[in-house]
Order: structure tokens, then C-alpha cells, then sequence
């Protein structure tokens, strides 16, 4: 797919092909970008537009690695691309993106603006769920849809039925995310003693950890810190609010 | 049986000594702890207000008067006489004492304290006297000098000297007017540590640091106090230096680390850490060095208490068997033997003669259940126990004053956990009083 704005009425698909390297093409699925020529596309303007391109090289890279950014413009008196600011006119630089990402860039002329953009494809080692793209670890939204907080009974640390169930999603989503680290917040509920709570809410998230590593998580990843009931998500004094209190918090270690 | 087995009076006057059983004759838990009763009613002690010399009566004079009577009661050591009985004529010296007047119902005092005032360049003076009412010959029993500076805090001060020497002199046992207790205090979603005079006055911010510090322990020269700040790594043990006024070095390597407790000798702190995994007692030297471990079972493991008496027992919670039970080992993690038989058990405190343990104790815990958590007291060597709260909330953080004779504890009246304040209370669970207002929790007293 190619993208070409301009304030002119000009196909893109009459113009793009020319500016398409050989390199990129290489790649399937990742286009190059590219605006055309302006003349006779602003009748109603005196200055002529401006014009932009800018391509990328490799178009798709393994974390980790660099790309080179490209981008020619003419007739632009200031340009600039989302994520790195204002450049120069003309001008490559040299980039690593954690994650796939659309290099867009913006050129202003007297004659209008105009832009173009480009997308590095950043190979994540293989994902059941390609993460969102919010650094390497992902969203917060969509851990949280795979590794959920689990209860427990009271003045207990072992893990129940359904919190074996939820640890055993959470440990296929974290061996399928292996950049992703994890806290594991141990918490009780409001009633007994406050230091006990404490040794009781570190062995429920050691209880967590432990069923994690043994999934094969590596034992790395994971961090356990007690809260005990000093930081109450719920301070209602009814069961429904002890139990949710009772738990393992899950969240990206970041 | 079942019920006059577990019923308790102590009957000894200064210190809690001796044990007999009393016939279940009221419901087993109602049983009191008697620290003295039959010697106080016998010690019928009087306390005069200081007569001011040259001047009008100061400020600091009142404050003074008001604390000593508030020690002298509170010491639940004497039948102290109302000030309403006392004598009109204020006696400022031996000289213008009249022993038959104080004698007389109805103050009819056996002992009175009296004195004068004066305050001068910026400092207050006051002569302390104490007489015997029944020794008419030779009736006083010391008098002393209590210089402290012109303010309310040095009008409490000189009070709290007088009053322990009177105790000292009567009863034969060290008072506790000048001991302090350390506690924490909410402050927004944080909570710093506090201290206060015995009596609740006085209170003031120690710490500054922004999070949730909990369980202050001070040492037993009163140098330092460790507790447990929650940071990015949970629950960390520092150590605040009251001399320095700042935080000092404790090293901990990994895992979750609190409830710090001092060894008498002020040499060694037993704590619960699971650096290794499982939480467990440790016990370190003062700055976290030469760690080693002394509890070896799963479960969680915290509260240590040493014995203060010897400094060769700890007495810890362990939830190795389901809910926290209450258990006790030699120092060295050997001779385990659990003391509670069920429920759900907390917070233990030795008591300064070694016999005791005080904590706190939900003997009905569960869903539904109608148990309320209250502070008992346990004698070590039969298990026997006895109930001193009542009926007045959720109760925790049982700590003995240094005499034994007092526990100050934490009270949440209402369930709701910001409500949870300090007080104080005989060892026999009279003379309850709050100490603090709302916010404050986790209570600790000073060893002298």
C-alpha cells in the first residue's frame, strides 16, 4: 500500500513507483512512501508545494538492530518527524525502534504542506499476541487480560482451583513474552495482625511465584513484594471486600 | 475444672509474682489480673498542690500539681485521696505541715506528698516532700530538690521525677513517670513514627520519610529504634538514632524484613525476613550483620519477643500450623513449645520479670464467627491465661511498661482502621485511658 498526500489533485499511484528503491521492495507487505511532484497540482497557489519522501533501510529489523532514516523534501521550509522532532530538510539519521513503528514526517512549505511516512516492521521473537507496541513489554491492558490477580481464602496462602487456572494462562502469556517482567504484590484483608499479615501476604506471592517457575517461567522475571494489608484496595468491612483484598496482584515490572 | 484451670488472680503488691486459682465463679473470661488492690487500699497516699513562694501561682505550678496527681493515680500503686478531701491550708514546708489534719478522715492519709514552688530566671524550683502521717515523731520520709526549666514541659518533668521517687519510696518498685512510648501515626496515606510520654503528653514526629513505616522497637538504653519502612522492595528494617536524630545503617539482603526486636543486652535484634524465601526469625547484630537463621518451617514466622528477664527465650508468632499461634524457643531455635491452643494469636510481649506474655488473641477467628480480638495475658510456665480487654474493639500491640505492671496497647473502637488509637491500661485490665488520638497504632514501651 502506498500513501501519498499533497494539497494537489495528482494519483499517487502515477508518481510512487518511481521512488520505490529496489531495496524496499524486497520487503512484502512494507511500502515506501512517497509524494510527487507538485507542478500543476495548486492552481490556485502562486508558491510552488512542497514536496517529501522518505524511506527506511532495512524496512524490517529484529530488536535490537538500527535503521537508517532517508527523507528528501523540496520546497519545504521547515520539516519535521513525529517521535524524533524538527530536522533538517534533507538528512538521514539512525534509529532503533523497540517496537514497529510509522516514521511520519511532515514538510511545510509556502506552497502547503505535505508529508509522508514510512513503517519499520521490528520483529518481537514470535508472539501468540503481538503486543500493542508500548515498549517491550507491552500494554498494560493486554497483561492484564492475561495474567489476572487471584484470591485466596482466608489466612491462606495456597493456591485455589481457579487461581491455578489464572496462573496457568499467566505462565504461557509470560513464556510467549519472555522481555516481560512481573511484580507479584502479595495483600490480606483488613482483619488480624498487621505484621503477620505481612510473612502472610510474601508467602501468597511466593505461592505465585512458585507455580509460575514451575511453568517455566525463569525465576528472573519475577518479583515478589508484600503489602500485607497496609494498602488496601477495598476498605469496606464486608466478606466481598475481604476477599478481594485476599490476593496476588499482578503487574508489569517495569 | 475446665473453666477454674484457666482462671487467674495475681496477688502481689509491686510485681506479679505469685499465682492462685480462682473459683470460675463469673464467666471464665472475665477473670481479673489483680496487681495489688489489697496493698493499695492499705496505701492511702495524699498529694497536696505546691504552695508558691514569691509570686503569684505560675502556669508551670498547675501543670506540675495536675501531672503528679495524674503518675500518683495512675500508678494504680495507692488509694490516692480526691483533692476534694484535702485540707484547705496548703503546706509549703515541714515546718508548716500539720500531719493530724491529713490524718484526720476524710483525707485520713497514711502518706502525703507536699512541697513548694518557685520559678526564677527562667527555671522552676521545687522542694518535695514526703511524710509519713502515722510517724509523728519522725515523719518525714525524703525531701528533695526537682530543678527543671520555666515551661509545661519542665513542669512535667520535675512531676514525673517527684512522683517516681515516691513510688520508689512506697512501693519499692521504679515508676514509670519518665519512661516514653513509641508508636506510629498516620500521616495521609503514609505513617511515620512517633513518640509521647508515658501519660500522652509530649507527642512528637521522629521519623520524616515519606512511607509506610510501621512497628517501632526501641532499645533498651533508649539510643535507637528499629522498625520496618514498606519501599520499592516491601517491607524493609532501618534503625533511627534518637542521639543522632537520623537514620544509621541495617543491612538486609533481599527478601521481606521487619518486626525488629531488641535483645536485653541491646546486642542482637530477632526479626522475620525471607531473604530465603520462606519468611523466618532471624537475629543479626544491630547494623543486619552476622545474620543467621533460627526458625526453619513453612509458613510465615514474625513478632519476635525476647524474654528480658534472661535474653535466652524469643516468643514469636507462626502460622506453620494454619492460623497464628503464639510459640516460644531458646535463642538459638531450639526447645520450640506452642503456648495458644487455637484461635488466632498475635503481637507477643514479655513482660520484664520473664513470666508473662501478653498479646493479642481471637479465640472465635473465621468467616461469621463472633470473635472479637482482645489483649491477654499468658503465664508462661502452666499456659494459664486471663482476658484484659473487653467489649471496646478490635485490640492489638500489647507492650509492658518496664515495671510490669502497665500495658499500653492499640484500640480500634469502631473497625474502621483510621480510628485506631493508643491506651493504656493496668496489668489486671483497670484504669483504662486513651493516650492518643485517632491515627496512632502500634505502641511500644520504653525499657527504663
Amino acid at each position: 500500500m502506498k500513501t501519498q498526500r499533497s494539497r494537489g489533485m495528482t494519483p499517487a499511484w502515477a508518481v510512487a513507483a518511481l521512488a520505490i528503491s529496489a531495496g524496499m521492495m524486497v520487503v512484502t507487505g512494507c511500502h515506501k512512501k512517497t509524494s510527487t511532484p507538485p507542478a500543476a497540482m495548486a492552481p490556485t497557489e502562486s508558491a510552488a508545494a512542497p514536496t517529501a519522501t522518505i524511506s527506511a533501510d532495512p524496512l524490517s529489523i529484529d530488536l535490537g538492530q538500527a535503521v537508517v532514516l532517508n527523507w528528501r523534501t523540496t520546497n519545504a521550509s521547515s520539516v519535521s518527524i513525529d517521535g524524533i522532532g524538527n530536522v533538517q530538510v534533507n538528512g538521514t539519521q539512525t534509529v532503533s525502534p523497540s517496537s514497529s513503528t510509522n516514521f511520519h514526517l511532515v514538510a511545510k512549505g509556502d506552497g502547503g504542506t505535505t508529508d509522508a511516512s514510512v513503517r519499520v516492521t521490528v520483529r518481537v521473537p514470535v508472539t501468540p499476541t503481538a503486543p500493542s507496541g508500548e515498549g517491550d513489554m507491552g500494554s498494560d491492558a493486554l497483561f492484564h487480560s492475561h495474567v489476572q490477580d487471584i484470591f485466596f481464602d482466608y489466612d491462606s496462602y495456597e493456591l485455589r482451583s481457579d487461581a491455578q487456572a489464572s496462573v496457568t494462562a499467566a505462565a504461557a502469556y509470560l513464556n510467549a513474552n519472555p522481555n516481560i517482567k512481573v511484580l507479584i504484590g502479595g495483600y490480606c484483608d483488613d482483619r488480624g495482625s498487621a505484621e503477620f499479615n505481612i510473612t502472610l501476604g510474601e508467602n501468597r506471592a511466593n505461592a505465585a511465584k512458585q507455580a509460575l517457575v514451575a511453568a517455566g517461567v525463569p525465576a528472573g522475571r519475577i518479583r515478589v513484594v508484600s503489602y500485607g494489608k497496609e494498602r488496601q484496595f477495598c476498605t469496606e468491612e464486608t466478606e466481598s471486600c475481604w476477599q478481594q483484598n485476599r490476593r496476588d496482584q499482578f503487574s508489569i515490572d517495569r | 475444672m475446665k473453666a477454674s484451670r484457666q482462671g487467674l488472680v495475681f496477688t502481689t503488691f509491686s510485681t506479679l509474682l505469685a499465682l492462685s486459682i480462682l473459683p470460675a465463679a463469673h464467666g471464665q473470661d472475665w477473670n481479673v489480673l489483680e496487681t495489688g488492690k489489697s496493698a493499695s487500699a492499705s496505701t492511702r497516699l495524699a498529694a497536696a498542690d505546691l504552695k508558691p513562694t514569691g509570686g503569684a501561682a505560675d502556669e508551670a505550678k498547675h501543670t506540675f500539681d495536675a501531672t503528679l496527681y495524674a503518675d500518683l493515680a495512675s500508678a494504680g500503686l495507692f488509694d490516692l485521696v480526691s483533692k476534694s478531701q484535702n485540707p484547705q491550708a496548703t503546706p509549703g514546708s515541714q515546718s508548716e505541715m500539720n500531719l493530724g489534719q491529713w490524718a484526720a478522715a476524710p483525707a485520713s492519709a497514711a502518706y502525703v506528698a507536699f512541697g513548694n514552688f518557685a520559678a526564677q530566671n527562667g527555671k522552676i524550683v521545687v522542694n518535695g516532700f514526703l511524710d509519713d502521717a502515722k510517724n509523728a515523731q519522725y515523719p518525714q520520709i525524703f525531701t528533695k530538690l526537682y530543678n527543671q526549666d520555666d515551661s509545661a514541659e519542665g513542669a512535667r518533668q520535675a512531676a514525673h521525677e517527684f512522683a517516681d521517687d515516691i513510688i520508689l519510696r512506697l512501693a519499692g518498685t521504679a515508676g514509670i513517670a519518665e519512661t516514653k512510648i513509641f508508636y506510629t501515626k498516620k500521616d495521609g496515606l503514609n505513617k511515620e513514627i512517633w513518640m509521647m510520654d508515658y501519660d500522652g503528653a509530649n507527642q512528637h514526629q521522629l521519623t520524616h520519610l515519606g512511607a509506610i513505616s510501621i512497628g517501632p522497637r526501641v532499645s533498651p538504653d533508649n539510643s535507637r529504634i528499629a522498625f520496618s519502612t514498606l519501599d520499592k522492595n516491601g517491607f524493609q528494617i532501618k534503625v533511627y538514632s534518637l542521639l543522632l536524630g537520623r537514620i544509621v545503617a541495617f543491612s538486609s539482603v533481599g527478601g521481606t524484613n521487619l518486626s525488629p526486636a531488641w535483645a536485653p543486652s541491646g546486642q542482637q535484634l530477632a526479626f522475620s525476613s525471607s531473604r530465603t524465601g520462606d519468611p523466618e526469625i532471624w537475629v543479626s547484630d544491630p547494623a543486619g550483620s552476622l545474620a543467621h537463621r533460627i526458625t526453619s518451617f513453612a509458613g510465615p514466622d514474625v513478632s519476635p519477643t525476647w524474654n528480658p528477664k534472661t535474653g535466652a527465650q524469643i516468643a514469636w508468632v507462626s502460622g506453620r500450623s494454619g492460623l497464628p499461634q503464639i510459640y516460644i524457643m531458646d535463642a538459638d531455635g531450639s526447645g520450640v513449645i506452642r503456648l495458644t491452643d487455637g484461635g488466632y494469636a498475635s503481637s507477643p510481649s514479655w513482660s520484664p520479670n520473664g513470666q508473662f506474655l501478653a498479646f493479642a488473641w481471637d479465640r472465635k477467628y473465621g468467616p461469621g464467627a463472633p470473635g472479637g480480638q482482645d489483649i491477654y495475658v499468658m503465664e508462661i510456665a502452666t499456659k494459664k491465661w486471663i482476658q484484659l480487654t473487653h467489649d471496646i474493639g478490635r485490640c492489638d500491640f500489647p507492650s509492658w511498661s518496664p515495671d510490669g505492671r502497665h500495658v499500653v496497647f492499640a484500640n480500634d473502637p469502631d473497625g474502621r482502621a483510621e480510628h485506631t488509637r493508643v491506651m493504656s491500661m493496668l496489668a489486671d485490665g483497670t484504669q483504662k485511658r486513651a493516650l492518643t488520638g485517632a491515627g496512632a497504632d502500634m505502641p511500644n514501651w520504653s525499657w527504663k
